[in-house]
């Protein structure tokens, strides 16, 4: 038996509830003791009051002992998140950090804050969390004024201790005051759910210049227990009378099956087919058994034309495709016109693949019903909408099902995570028993939701003396949500399409996220129609910073060849057409602190053989926070390899919550985007995806990681938190491209930048 | 079904299983031992590092017939809080995990390959642990907590 299986098999959804903490306690105006003791006894059988985004208590909770539990509808994806909320809710409340516990992603502890997306882990999620603490301190506050006989604004808080200024043995902690009670405490909630929610209370917030824990780089707590093997992953829950669930894909993606000759796996203990329209997956008592059956099954699939093509023909694909849908954004003056009256055009197109999530492991869930209810483990960053989903696709009321997220093997966006979250869904109430699936390495390659392939088409007009008079960009390609960022309807998981859904055919795509000003310029996208309708292993959707390194490698290339086509530095030139202070900030700190030199690229200095180097800046925005990356590479002009050798990153996301955690999460996405940038790319024919592991499906090896990462973090504590888990990977790929063309003087124009195409672009 | 008896983490176990059920399968389901993870069964990635007879070894595709009498020591036998491996001091240290799916096989892997060469210079350890996968990037801290690990050793 595991840990989590204890917790998991014993604690029903109301007792769980209960551990979590304190009985229910009205607060607000001025509460006499005898009204508290009533209100104790009124409330005695100690249920938290129902989960609503309008409750105090359904953030912030005093336990006995004086600990703080804080319910985050958000959750920590490995970038240490949760040592931040707990920063912020300690500051806020005035105790100290040990003593916060942040409690993530359960629908049964908290609200639904969006879960993890599109980095507003602090921005968003924390901004509430904050709010709901220092709610959380001014009611402790007034009750300890109360209780002391003593104004409020005459007492101080020490680590939980209310006492009177002046005189510390006047005194109350937070543990008397209210712990193992919840507050019943209304905020005011703006209606929304999900990242958009936000209720605040009364208090304000205080002012940066008050801070002690926040900007703090505290560590994270959660590393020790996993290094020591005492924790556990959603791959690594277990409950009892499990059976083991595996699913089985077509080779040809779009056929279904037929026949299927159940005599093929009856040797095998315990095995079923569990088959519904194009769903088709086995179980076993033992998962080896069940890795077997998946293998050994006979089925005869139905005859479709295989719906893809070569991947070789992708891009002019693209390029020929009917536009589904544009958009224009907000265009600036007449970009027609000023082309019309230009000396001269520069233009570029650029390409980039799918790619795939490709996380460490395949995905993992695990489901059980019982009794009416159905308890859902998942490694989903987005357990809420997961709910949802599971309740839509076995037919049971949202009410009963609770999805529980326990930390799996990595999430960049939407990747396989809802799938098998509902497919473990679909064969427990199928079986009647608990089942968890865990999908084979290639189907979590070849069959999660991809990042999607685009062509990038860039044009500037100049003057005659060589300013930037027009500046067009459009982006096309495939929508990033032909799937939905989250699994809350069958139309956006691969249980429900094949089970017969279509997929919900929205178009999304973006556009450069920058202040260059330009007198006439247009940022656009368009949208082709996915190659297939359902079930397909190339359905476009979230994946870490979604479209931005695509738009962001073509739109940050294209300004260093513009500026090269001027002869101007590449930092002198993005200086002479950026407005905002920030960005210009960043592009000045990044320069500075890599000692760059200023000179137009590329470099003349370079031999035409063996190994040369090169620099390159790109630069980039993000919901408020501004990023430039100055990338030093060496480029093998006989083999082709280009090592990124050193990144120098100046970040700037307002408010830094934790400096620890914001360099290991710049760290993290520089490799990743490095990786991206040099090795990754979808590879499929007519039938399928063929890129289904780590040989068909490279990523940036440890013998490749740059020798460093330099990171300027500016702090900016006046300004309200913006978002880190994403901003940092949007320019790696054009500041690795530029740094190429400094040392070589080409330009590759099409990701990735692997050796073969590298050594192709020299000849 | 054949009864095997393994040694695992100094102690006697037993199964019954396939003789061709790999290891991993064995470690993490019968044996309730949850890291080694599965990540490729192709022994491409590391997930499911283990050691034998202190060889990294990947699980994945190592037969429970084929373990024989080795002494099979899993992330759990490694080390404790209290008496930790130096590489996994190392790794707390330098606060290397994102996701952590992956560390099971740095840790195992470096483990063993600093058991044989104690002073090793980083392109040594880079190569040691070429290969291995870790798809949230963390390669920088990775190698700076093998480097500190190698210099406690
Ligand atoms: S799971 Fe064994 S090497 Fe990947
Ligand atoms: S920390 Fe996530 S794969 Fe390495």
């Amino acid at each position: 038996m595991t840990k989590m299986d204890k917790r998991s098999s014993s604690v029903s959804r109301r007792n769980f509830l209960k551990v979590g903490g304190a009985l229910v306690v009205s607060v607000g105006m001025p509460v006499a003791l005898d009204t508290m003791l009533g209100i104790n006894a009124a409330l005695a059988q100690g249920v938290r009051p129902p989960l609503a985004p309008d409750q105090l208590s359904s953030y912030i909770a005093v336990n006995k002992d004086g600990s703080v539990s804080a319910y985050f509808g958000k959750m920590d994806m490995g970038q240490g998140l949760f040592v931040s909320i707990g920063q912020m809710v300690a500051e806020e409340l005035d105790v100290a950090f040990k003593r916060v516990k942040v409690i993530m992603g359960d629908t049964g502890t908290s609200v639904n804050q969006g879960g993890a997306s599109g980095s507003t882990g602090i921005q968003l999620g924390g901004k509430q969390m904050r709010m709901a603490a220092a709610e959380a301190r001014r009611v402790l506050v007034d009750m300890a004024a109360e209780k002391l006989g003593a104004p409020a604004d005459q007492l101080a808080v020490v680590d939980g201790v209310v006492s009177l200024k002046g005189n510390a043995a006047k005194k109350v902690s937070y543990g008397e005051l209210i712990g193992g009670r919840y507050f019943n405490v209304p905020l005011d909630w703006n209606k929304q759910t999900g990242n958009a929610l936000y209720a605040p209370g009364k208090a304000q917030p205080k002012k940066p210049s008050e801070y002690k824990i926040v900007g703090q780089p505290i560590k994270r707590e959660d590393i020790a227990p996993k290094v020591y093997a005492q924790e556990d992953f959603n791959t690594d829950v277990k409950v009892t009378g499990m059976i083991h669930g595996r699913m089985i894909r077509p080779e040809i993606a779009g056929s279904v099956p037929v026949k299927i000759d159940e005599s093929s796996i009856k040797g095998i203990k315990g095995a079923r087919v569990v088959h519904e329209n194009g769903f088709l997956g086995v179980v076993a008592d033992r998962e080896w058994d069940a890795i077997k059956a998946a293998q050994q099954l006979k089925v005869e699939w139905s005859q479709v034309t295989p719906p893809f093509f070569d991947n070789t023909q992708l891009y002019d694909h693209i390029r020929k495709a009917p536009v589904r849908k544009r958009d224009d954004g907000k265009p600036v003056g007449d970009v027609a016109s000023a082309f019309k009256t230009a000396t001269r055009v520069i233009e570029a197109e650029y390409e980039w693949p799918f790619q795939s999530h490709a996380c460490m492991g395949p995905a993992c869930a695990l489901v059980e019903i019982k009794n009416g209810q159905v308890t859902v483990w998942t490694g989903s960053q987005k357990p809420h909408f997961v709910a949802n989903g599971v309740a839509e696709t076995i037919g049971v009321p949202v009410a009963t099902v609770r999805a529980i997220w326990v930390p799996g093997p990595g999430s960049y966006g939407r990747n396989d995570a809802d799938d098998a979250a509902m497919d473990a869904a679909v064969l427990a109430k199928a079986t009647g028993k608990p089942v968890r699936v865990q999908y084979m390495r290639d189907q979590g390659t070849g069959w999660d939701p991809k990042g999607p392939a685009s062509i990038h088409r860039a044009r500037a007009a100049l003057d005659a003396a060589g300013n930037v008079i027009a500046y067009e960009f459009v982006s096309k390609g495939f929508s990033r949500v032909d799937v939905d960022t989250n699994g809350s309807k069958p139309a956006a998981t691969l249980a429900g399409q094949l089970r017969g859904v279509p997929l919900g055919y929205v178009d999304g795509f973006g556009v450069p996220a920058e202040s260059y000003v330009f007198e006439n310029k247009l940022t656009a996208w368009e949208t082709v129609a996915p190659l297939l309708d359902r079930g397909s292993p190339l359905r476009g959707a979230h994946l870490r910073d979604p479209v931005g390194p695509q738009i962001h490698f073509a739109s940050e290339s294209f300004m260093d060849e513009v500026a090269a086509a001027v002869g101007a530095d590449p930092v002198e030139f993005r200086l002479k057409y950026l407005k905002d202070p920030r960005d210009i900030a960043v592009v000045k700190a990044a320069a500075e602190k890599a000692g760059w030199q200023t000179r137009p690229s590329p470099r003349k200095d370079n031999p035409s053989t063996g190994t040369v180097s090169g620099r390159g800046i790109a630069y980039s925005q993000r919901g408020g926070t501004t990023v430039a990356i100055v990338a030093e590479v060496d480029v093998d002009r006989i083999s082709g390899k280009i090592w990124a050798r050193k990144f120098t990153v100046a970040h700037d996301c307002g408010q830094i919550i934790n400096p620890d955690g914001l360099k290991h999460t710049i760290e993290g996405n520089i490799v990743q985007g490095t990786s991206r940038t040099l090795w990754e790319e979808v590879t499929f024919n007519a039938k399928g995806v063929t890129s289904v592991d780590w040989a068909t499906y490279p990523i940036l090896d440890i013998t490749e990681a740059p020798q460093s990462i330099e990171c300027v973090l500016i702090n900016r504590p006046e300004l309200a938190p913006t978002g880190a888990g994403e901003p940092s990977i949007r320019a790696v790929a054009a500041a690795i491209a530029n740094a190429i063309f400094d040392a070589t003087g080409v330009r590759i124009r099409r990701v990735p930048f692997s050796p073969d195409r590298v050594k192709a672009a020299f000849s | 079904m054949p009864k095997y008896t393994l040694n695992v983490n100094g102690k006697a176990r037993t199964l019954d299983a396939d003789a061709d059920m790999p290891l991993l399968y064995a470690l993490r389901n019968d044996f309730g031992l949850n890291n080694p993870h599965f990540g490729c069964g192709l022994a491409q990635c590391g997930a499911c590092t283990v050691h034998i007879d202190g060889q990294a070894i990947r699980s994945c595709v190592t037969a429970v017939s084929d373990v024989g009498k080795g002494k099979v020591v899993t992330l759990a036998g490694l080390g404790t809080p209290q008496k930790p491996h130096p590489v996994q001091k190392a790794y707390v240290e330098e606060q290397v995990p994102q996701c952590g799916y992956c560390i099971n096989g740095w840790i195992m892997t470096a483990a063993a390959f600093l058991n044989e060469n104690k002073k090793p210079n980083e392109a040594q350890i880079k190569d040691a642990l070429s290969g291995l996968k870790c798809r949230c990037g963390t390669h920088m801290s990775i190698l700076r907590a093998v480097k500190r690990a190698a210099e406690m050793a």
